[in-house]
Formats: structure tokens, sequence, C-alpha cells
């Protein structure tokens, strides 16, 4: 009872913490802001867009290519322009935003849950498991993540399972790799010596024990890499081997325009490249805020 | 330290007889190039014609043998495009890669540095503040969002800069060089700035932390109260200790320079490596995105397996518990 009360504060003193944190800062506060913001946007977004984009009804080709503030032809106003094809830009990139945040989103998360069973069975278990797993962690971080991504997608095709699986490929071995020696610094603590003494399984002492003290690197790198995959998302949508033309991302979107950005239509690539700019940016200040604010040898400067 | 080289050295053959193994499997396993390369209306005789003479009918495991064995003897393959080794595609672009990377790394350096020193000389100031925001902000613009940007504002509404392709070569020391030429030099400016900002980033943050972390350490209170100037201390005995670190993180970044040249040539239309590569995808030309990762894996291997060999001679541990 006393341990799961002590463990429930450790773990409210941390989320305090790095909300304190984050607050404290007005740059990462306005960042944070604007995240969810962004975040509220994407979930929202269909009802908020004044267009479906991909509805082939309510776009019309005779708007192709109208500057920002143009008139529709049913007397509508495109805020940002349209694109070649007529559609309002604001309502492509809401839901090219939705695409790219769910994206980075989902595959962060699962390679966060992968990265970090792997590195606390590493350091729990050592030995063999260990060795395996820092090898297989090496052999992935030795590589460029955009390179390794480049290389699936080329054997693997287009598609956005596919990019989910390639993105969680190259992500994974960052947490595994912090993770590890995080929790080997746990594994010597006389708190696990305890609850090993009490007979708690395995199980039990990894994941309600060691997992919330080694939760302050999970989420600084948990944090960047959600940024990193939806960068790296666009670049390869970008490229023309990432989402597919049917599911557009914010990448996609920037790649459509630039073949009319010579001609100097530049809105079609501009909006939703600052689009995707703020979005990582801001995901990427408050990263940097918590990794300040949780690391303990940067915090007592 | 022999016994250390000769275990890393068989450790990367490794990884390379494993990656060989993966991309071929995973090039050769998926897509048929024979749909691409022949002509819809070809009889059947025809394409069987066609995939006998590339080889494309024996079993996977036969033409991974003949593919190794060919390898070891510097045959790649022939492009079923361009109907060439794809080894000598590569190596025929691969010196304008190597050109842009470096250029990139040079302006990393030459910027990097200096804002470095200037935010980690005076922490918590407007200028910190400035320099670190700046580099967040490099960290988090989209490589190719950023080299459209840099084509629309110099190409397009200044009128200043080329967009794409390489310009005018010339020789230097027997080298075939954009640096040669002023022609060639504008073409070289506006990829090698797109290129080089993650880096400037990266450069400028390790530059921050090295002195941040240096500055309060007994040998620079020391050299202080020998009475040195303080531009003495920062630029002799800070720099001397901070180089090295940013000397090794850059040259395993080198690596991933090459790998965004990917990103940069395709937008600036630049021959080398990296658009070839992008390329070849899309045409299905196995053999030279073989070629390609391969040799980029090489280089990698070669870098990487460099960086641990001279972090050894510096620091025995790692050494020691290599060989344990």
């Amino acid at each position: 009872m006393s341990a799961m009360t002590l463990r429930f504060r450790t773990s409210e003193a941390f989320w305090a913490r790095s909300l304190r944190g984050i607050l404290g800062s007005p740059k990462a506060a306005v960042a944070l802001v604007v995240c969810l913001l962004l975040l509220v946007i994407a979930v929202i977004g269909p009802s908020l867009a004044p267009q479906n984009p991909y509805d082939l009804a309510a776009i019309d080709f005779f708007d192709a290519r109208l500057p920002p503030l143009s008139e529709s032809m049913t007397g509508g106003t495109y805020w940002l322009g349209t694109d070649g094809q007529g559609r309002d830009m604001l309502s492509a990139m809401i839901y090219g935003l939705r695409t790219s945040m769910g994206v980075g989103l989902f595959s962060g998360i699962v390679a966060l849950a992968v990265g970090t069973a792997l590195g606390l069975a590493a350091a729990y278990f050592g030995g063999r498991i260990d060795t395996l797993v820092m090898r297989l962690v090496d052999l992935m971080l030795g590589f460029p993540t955009i390179l390794v991504a480049l290389m699936l997608l080329a054997f693997l095709g287009q598609g956005v399972w596919k990019v989910v699986l390639a993105l969680v490929i190259v992500q994974w071995a960052q947490f595994a790799r912090a993770v590890r020696a995080a929790a080997l610094v746990e594994r010597g603590k006389e708190y696990v010596e305890a609850a090993t003494s009490l007979g708690l399984s395995k199980t039990r002492i990894l994941f309600g024990h060691m997992l919330p003290n080694c939760l302050p690197p999970i989420i600084v790198i948990g944090t960047l890499q959600v940024a990193n995959a939806i960068s790296a998302e666009a670049t390869l949508s970008f490229l023309g081997i990432g989402l597919p033309i049917t599911e557009p991302s914010l990448g996609l979107l920037i790649a459509n325009g630039y073949q009319t950005l010579l001609s100097g239509q530049y809105w079609i690539s501009v909006y939703p490249g600052l689009l995707l700019l703020v979005l990582v940016f801001s995901i990427n200040i408050v990263g940097d805020r918590l990794r300040e604010v949780l690391n303990p040898r940067l915090a007592e400067r | 330290m022999t016994v250390f080289i000769i275990r890393r050295l068989s450790q990367s053959l490794l990884v390379l007889l494993v990656t060989s193994i993966l991309v071929f499997v995973g090039v050769y396993a998926i897509g048929n190039p024979v749909d691409i390369l022949i002509p819809a209306d070809a009889s059947i005789a025809e394409r069987d014609a066609a995939i006998r003479a590339l080889g494309l009918d024996k079993p996977l495991l036969a033409q991974y043998w003949s593919f190794l064995t060919n390898a070891l003897q510097g045959d790649l393959g022939r492009s079923f495009v361009f109907n060439q080794p794809s080894i000598s595609l590569i190596f025929q672009r691969l010196p304008a890669t190597l050109e842009l990377a470096f250029v990139a790394l040079f302006i990393a350096l030459a910027f990097g540095i200096p804002l470095g020193l200037i935010a980690g000389l005076k922490p918590r100031s407007v200028a910190d503040e400035t320099i670190m925001t700046g580099s967040i902000l490099g960290f988090s613009l989209p490589n190719f969002w950023q080299g459209m940007m840099l084509i629309m504002i110099f190409s397009v509404w200044l009128g200043w800069l080329p967009s794409s392709g390489r310009g005018e070569t010339g020789e230097i020391l027997g080298m075939t060089t954009s640096l040669a030429t002023l022609d060639g030099l504008a073409h070289l400016i506006l990829p090698a700035t797109n290129l080089a900002l993650f880096q400037l980033s990266l450069v400028i943050r390790l530059t921050r932390t090295g002195v941040r972390e240096t500055m309060p350490l007994d040998f620079i209170k020391f050299a202080r109260a020998k009475g040195l100037s303080e531009r003495r201390v920062v630029f002799v005995h800070v720099m001397k200790n901070i180089l090295i670190p940013i000397v090794t993180v850059v040259g395993m970044e080198f690596g991933s320079i090459i790998a965004f040249a990917v990103v940069t040539e395709t937008i600036f239309g630049w021959p080398g490596i990296g658009k070839l590569l992008i390329d070849s995808i899309t045409l299905l030309d196995r053999p030279v995105v073989v070629a390609y990762l391969l040799v980029v894996v090489t280089m990698f291997i070669v870098i990487n397996l460099l960086v641990d060999i001279v972090y050894s001679m510096l620091d025995p541990r790692i050494r020691l518990s290599d060989t344990q």
C-alpha cells in the first residue's frame, strides 16, 4: 500500500515538474499551446475545413491555381488560394495535418513501446539478450534514419502502413538505447532488490517498478522523435516514395506545389510548408525544454 | 590493438554481408523490372528472351550467388536503363555528391563553431537565446521545403542564383570541380546551403555544450590565474578541448550528409548519386539501387571503423572493454 502511494507521488511529481518546467519558459509555453491547438485542429479537422478537398463534387476545376483570398465560383473565399486541381488549400492543409500528425504520433508511440520493452529487457536480463539487442541498436544507429527509411520504402512500395512500419524500424533503437541506460542505473538501486526479495514477478518489477523511474528520458526522446517522424514522413512523401496520392500529408502537398513554384504560384507549397515548420518547430521547442528540465545534469547549472 | 582492429574489421565485414543479403532480397524479391523494360506489345518469346538475358529466370539463391561472386570482382550488374555497369554509373556521379557534401560540411563548420562559441561563452544572454532558437529552427526546417524556399527567394524572386544543375566545371589539381568556375560556384551555393543547414545547427549545439562543459574546469581557471588573455584561453585552451568531440561527431555525420544529399539533389537537379538513386527507384532499375546502397553502406562502415580506431587510440578503455 505504502509502496503504491509512494510510486503514485513520484509520478505525480514528475508530471507536475515537466509541466511547471515548460510553463516556466514563455517560449516553451507558447510552443506547447501551439502543439495542442494543432492537435485539436487535426482531430476535429473535417468539421472545421471549409471544403472536403477529396470530395470530387465539392471541388471545381475552374477554380484551379487561384491566389490567396480569391473568390470561388460559388461565392466563398479561398483564404490560402487553390491548388492545381482547384482544391481549397486551407482545407487540404487541415486534412494533410491530420495525416501528418496521425502518422507521426502513431509511429512514435509504437516505436516507443517496442524500444522501451527491448531496452528494459536488455538491461534487466543482461547476457545474450543484452548483446543481441545492443548489436541491433548499434547497427540501426550506424546508418542515417532517412537512408534506412528510403531503403525500406524502396523495397516495400508506397502506403500508409508501410511508412509507419519504416518509421518504427528506424526509431525504436533510440528508445532502446536510452531506456537501457536508464534501467541499468535503476537495476542497481535498493527498491529493485526489495521488490525481488518480496518475490514479485519479473514482469511486475520491470513494468511496475523500473519503468516509471525510467520515464524522463523516454518522454524527452518520445517528443523529439515524433517531430522527427513527421519530418521524415514529409521528406519521404516529397521524394515520391512515402504516402500515396490518395492520402496526402503535408509533405505531398508541398511536393505538388514544387512544379508551380518556378512560375511564381508560391502558395501551393509555401503555406503547407509553413504549417509543417510550425508543427515540427513547436514540438522540438517543447522537447528541448523538457530535456533541460528533466535532465538533472543540466538542471543544476 | 591488432586484436581490436581485427575484431572490428570482421564485424564490419559481417555487417556488409548481412546488408548485401537484405538489399538483394529486398530489391530483387519485390516488383518486376520486366514490366517496365519490355514494351507492352512485345511477344511472349521476346519477353522470355529478355528475362533470360537479364538472368531473372534463375532461382533467387542462384541469382544472389552470382551477384555476390560478381560483386566481389567489382561487378554489381548492368543498369537496365542506361545499359552500363551500375558501379561505373555510381562512380561517375559520386564526385558531384562528394563535392556538394564537403562544401556543405565546410559551411556548417565555418559558421557553426563561431556561433556556438558566442552562445556558449554568454549563456542565457540574448545572443545565446537567439542562436539556440535559430538552431532549433534549423533542426525543424524540413530540408526539402527549405530548399524550395531558397529557390523561390534567390532564383524566382531575386533572380540572383540558378536553381538547378551543376553548371560549368573546371579543373583544380586534376579534379573536375564546380569550385573552379564562377558559374559552377553560383550553381553550388544554394544546394550546399540547403544541405549544410541541419549540420550547422548540430555544430552550434555541440560547440555550445562543449564550451559550457569546459569553461568551469580547473585547467581553464589555472590558465586564467596564470594571467593569460581571455582570447588565448578561449581560442587555444577551450578550442583544443572541444574540437575533438566536434570532429568526431561531424565525421560520423558525414554519412548522414551523403544520405540527405538525396533530397537536395532531387530539388536542385544536382547530377549526383542521390538523384540517380531516386530516378532508379522510380524506374525499378534494381542494379543501380543495389550498387548505390552497397557503395554507401561500405562508405559508412569504413567511416565508422576509422572513427572507432581513432577513438581506441585516444582512449584505451574502449579497446579494453571490447576485447574482454
